[in-house]
């Protein structure tokens, strides 16, 4: 009864790539056009159409591949792989299956179990297909074919993760470095990554796997913790019951927090496989792959030790601000505009990241722009503004990219510093405040604390602290 | 044509013959069934006949042309397509292809 059960999982990680153009036509590849506005005979295969490849997928898949210790395989094919289903106007779709580009590579992931490296199996490029939604008022679906065609590579890992976390772990790495590639956005919300979990449990000590299930509908980290926990948890519960745990694929559903069998297209999985005729061959020679290699840009590990080198960063900001490639990229360019990195290290670091929390954003949703940022930062450093004030018109940058000058001078935010002006508000609130005046001279210490407050408050924070505390000694 | 069907080698299945028609998504009737066995038989037996040639060590061919790295660069070229794409809908609603309830 009180068996242990070890859990073995491997992910089919589909990445839409941020190409500009689809797969094998020249259709766009943007966001939000109406319905079937970016298609063609190609990409909703009408008959006697010809697709002709997309010459930045192949190098958007061989970077990935390269970045990820894959070996590139040099002659390779596209496959047709033929099922029927309305998000699907050809009746197939060209993947590959005999020869991916990419195969046999890993990456390191590391989680509270330790390092581990988590294998690649392949790398594959393929097509994606069109949306179906569901009408509102009909009991109909409605076909979209905007998608259809757009660019995807499809990692497939080896059966080498354990836990919830190892997979998140993998994810976020795998998100990282094709983010730092620039070959996709990877946002699992909005479908440009997305997670397929295959999942077993054994007995631990068990060599062989347990028939495993395939679950789809993951789109976000926590959805596949989520997925994964119930799914080892119905498992195990059939293998306690006696019971076998059927090869199928299961549609996670999130809000109920449990998966069902998928029927529908996935009855038949058989997909009839064969090469596909329309498409040459792809031979990629030695030089390609080296100039590939050679405009690989700058991944974590090296920016973190460029940020400890270069801006003498300590190695816990160079982490932070390398974990995303948003807030490196915003680093990056608000020191070139006004150097004090680590002062822009701080204000990323502290308020940029509460911002992010307060509102429920990631990162890459920063909108605001680095030239205002850095002025922000040249205020508050320079003292120009208070900290309080500072905090105030971050606020608005962040939210809508105010020009903190133009702010600063329009509302009269600027530190003051004109002495007869601060000596005449100290006055007025040591004569408001008899009571901690008397604490002070009675040699607490504290009060002072209270009656700068005090006077910043009367002066809308905008008051030298500095010469708020002078004054205040001076007069008490 | 009769003479063919006597020599048929390759005997397709009831289970078989209702098998493809699930993948294909075609509804045959008995005399449709029976029709599409026969062919589908005396292509294999033709298929047979190509296997007689002894292929051993010639690599397989997908592609009657030495040609490779065709490619096209990632510029659109395309613009507004969705009236001609949806002049084929048999059913729009919308600008989409409205089509029985199916869940993606
Ligand atoms: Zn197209």
């Amino acid at each position: 009864m009180s068996k242990t059960y070890e859990t073995v999982i491997g992910l089919e990680v589909h990445v839409e790539l941020a190409t500009k153009t689809k797969i094998f036509c020249g259709c766009s590849t943007a966001f939000g056009g109406a319905p079937n506005t970016h298609t063609c005979p190609v990409c909703t295969g009408m008959p006697g159409s010809l697709p002709v490849l997309n010459k930045q997928v192949v190098e958007y898949a061989m970077a990935v591949g390269l970045a990820t210790n894959c070996t590139i395989t040099q002659y390779c094919k596209f496959d047709r792989k033929n099922y029927f289903y309305p998000d699907n106007p050809q009746n197939y779709q060209i993947s590959q299956l005999y020869l991916p580009i990419c195969r046999n590579g890993g990456v390191e992931i590391e989680t509270s179990a330790g390092k581990k490296v988590v294998g690649i199996h392949e790398i594959h490029m393929e097509e994606d297909a069109g949306k179906l939604v569901h009408d509102e008022w009909e009991d109909v679906s409605i076909v979209d074919y905007n998608r259809s065609g757009v660019p995807l590579i499809e990692i497939v890992s080896e059966p080498d993760m354990r836990s919830a976390e190892e997979v998140i772990a993998y994810l976020e790495k795998l998100r990282l470095i094709i983010q730092y590639l620039g070959a996709s956005d990877c946002k699992l919300n909005e479908g440009s990554m997305r997670a397929d979990v295959n999942l077993s449990v054994r007995g631990v000590g068990e060599t062989e796997f347990g028939t495993r299930t395939e679950m789809k509908n993951l789109n976000s980290f926590k959805a596949i913790a989520r997925a994964i926990e119930g799914e080892r948890a119905r498992q195990i519960e059939l293998l306690e019951e006696g019971k076998p745990v059927i090869q199928e694929t299961r549609r996670w559903d999130d809000n109920k927090e449990y998966s069902y069998a998928m029927r529908s297209k996935e009855d038949a999985q058989d997909y009839r496989y064969f090469p596909e005729p329309d498409l040459v061959p792809i031979s990629i020679s030695d030089e390609w792959i080296a100039r590939v290699k050679a405009r690989q840009p700058e991944m974590r590990t090296e920016k973190m030790e460029r940020y400890q080198r270069e801006f003498g960063l300590p190695a816990y900001d160079a982490e932070i601000l390398t974990g995303d490639k948003a807030f490196a990229d915003l680093f990056e360019a608000t020191v070139a505009l006004c150097g004090r990195p680590k002062k822009v290290s701080n204000w990323i670091m502290v308020e940029t990241i509460r911002m992010l929390k307060d509102n429920g954003m990631d990162p890459d949703e920063i909108s605001f722009s680095p030239e205002h940022f850095a002025k922000l930062v040249e205020l508050a450093d320079e003292g120009a503004v208070t900290n309080t004030v500072a905090k105030e018109v971050f606020e608005l940058v962040f939210r809508e990219d105010i020009d903190p000058d133009a702010y600063v001078e329009e509302k009269g935010l600027k530190t003051v510093s004109d002495e007869g002006a601060l000596r005449a508000a100290v006055e007025k609130v040591i004569a408001e405040n008899p009571q901690s005046v008397e604490d002070y001279r009675n040699g607490k210490e504290k009060a002072i604390g209270f009656l700068v407050g005090q006077t910043m408050k009367a002066m809308k924070g905008k008051a030298n602290p500095g010469l708020v505390n002078q004054l205040l000694r001076e007069l008490l | 044509m009769e003479d063919l069907k006597t020599k048929q080698k390759n005997v397709i299945s009831d289970e078989t013959i209702e098998y493809v028609g699930i993948l294909a998504k075609l509804e045959l009737s008995d005399e449709e069934k029976e029709r599409a066995k026969r062919d589908m038989g005396e292509m294999l037996d033709y298929i047979d006949k190509l296997n007689e040639l002894d292929t051993d060590g010639v690599e397989p061919m997908s592609h009657v042309f030495p040609v490779n790295n065709v490619f096209r660069e990632d510029v659109v070229t395309n613009g507004d397509g969705s009236e001609a794409t949806l002049a084929n809908a048999p059913e729009r609603k919308d600008q989409g292809f409205k089509v029985p309830k199916t869940i993606g």
